[in-house]
């Protein structure tokens, strides 16, 4: 192998790392574009609108032949169904949003759970393997939502000027330091909240995945391509791949988790009795 | 076999950022096993809280990637 050889063999196979264009499916079907305010916008159905779809479907579907035979004796579906519902119930309704009204929530929670969870396993699941969360507006939607609806419960329990004293004014605070904590809060519970939320779901689920798609072409670049002393380091790239993939499951249930949990902790802020 | 490295440096930028809330994370779990080893009662309890602080401290290191690949 000589040094002129590899030169050239290199010059035509120049590795490309993976980017955030990787995420841009190209549209399924016919699609059309159009101009406005300077950019292209694209109309079509891609992937992960198909994704959000079938999530919804397969979601209801489980449920509802989970939850048709209702026997004393559950069968098996029957128990994983009433596991599932139990664990949203009580670890993320009950005990987050308080036994008085939490009930009134668990539909929400459940839904938004089993949604999301659904939708993030999709990115390991074979042959879907795409996660539709990467995609930041599918879930501005779901954070939009979340804000609604904690705002909403919140200004229907305490009236507007009790919210946002509730939300803006720390129990025990009084005197100058209010001129500062008051726009902080502010910032903090109504503006930023949305932000964060939506963004910790879609950065995580947009890293992993691209973290993967390194793992994949880098392994493959240096097998096929590489020198003789990287091969190896090719293969145990591919092994790193398969470790992370799992534990790319991990996180896609706990991401699930932590937005539902911090959905749960939004509403029972907002209900919250004065001090 | 000439060095060249491409890439854009926000991404170092961003791996030094990212020690920060790597540091946090560690410090929150290990919080967690402390105080479950104390008190294994407590655990259910425990792990809300835990899980509460590790999604905090992570935001940090998620608004940190989203600079990474806004600014260029």
């Amino acid at each position: 192998m000589t040094n002129i050889a590899t030169g050239r063999f290199r010059a035509e196979e120049t590795f490309t790392p993976p980017g955030p264009a990787d995420f841009d499916l190209p549209p399924i079907g016919p699609s059309s574009s159009f101009e406005m305010f300077g950019q292209t916008f694209a109309l079509g159905v891609t992937k992960p609108m198909i994704q959000v779809v079938l999530a919804g479907v397969l979601v209801f579907a489980f449920f509802y032949v989970a939850s048709k035979k209702r026997a004393m004796v559950p069968s098996r579906l029957q128990y994983v169904g009433e596991a599932g519902y139990g664990f949203v119930r009580n670890s993320l309704g009950r005990d987050i949003i308080g036994s008085h009204d939490f009930m009134r929530f668990v539909p929400y929670l459940f839904t938004l759970f089993f949604f999301i969870l659904v939708n993030n396993w999709f990115a390991t699941i074979p042959f879907i393997q795409f996660p539709t969360m990467s995609r930041s507006g599918m879930v501005y939607g779901l954070a939009i939502l979340s804000w609604l609806i904690y705002n909403a419960v919140g200004i229907r329990k305490h009236g507007l000027l009790g919210y946002f004293k509730l939300q803006t004014v720390p129990p025990g605070m009084t005197g100058p330091i209010l001129l500062l904590l008051i726009p902080l809060e502010f910032m903090s519970n109504i503006l930023v909240r949305p932000f964060t939320l939506a963004l910790r779901l879609f950065a995580n689920m947009f890293a992993g995945h691209l973290l993967l798609i390194l793992f994949a072409l880098g392994g493959e670049y240096l097998l096929l391509h590489g020198d003789w002393i990287v091969k190896p380091v090719g293969i145990i790239a591919w092994v790193l791949f398969v470790l992370i993939a799992f534990l790319e499951v991990l996180i896609q249930f706990l991401q699930t988790y932590v937005f539902v949990l911090l959905n749960a902790m939004y509403i029972s802020g907002a209900l919250a009795d004065e001090h | 076999m000439n060095g060249e490295i491409n890439g854009s440096l926000n991404m170092i930028g961003y791996g030094l950022a990212a020690i920060g809330p790597g540091v946090g994370i560690g410090l929150i779990f290990a919080a967690y096993i402390s105080g479950v080893a104390r008190q294994p009662e407590a655990q259910g309890r425990l792990q809300t809280i835990a899980i509460l602080g590790f999604a905090l401290a992570e935001a940090l290191a998620i608004i940190g990637i989203a600079l990474a690949f806004v600014l260029s």
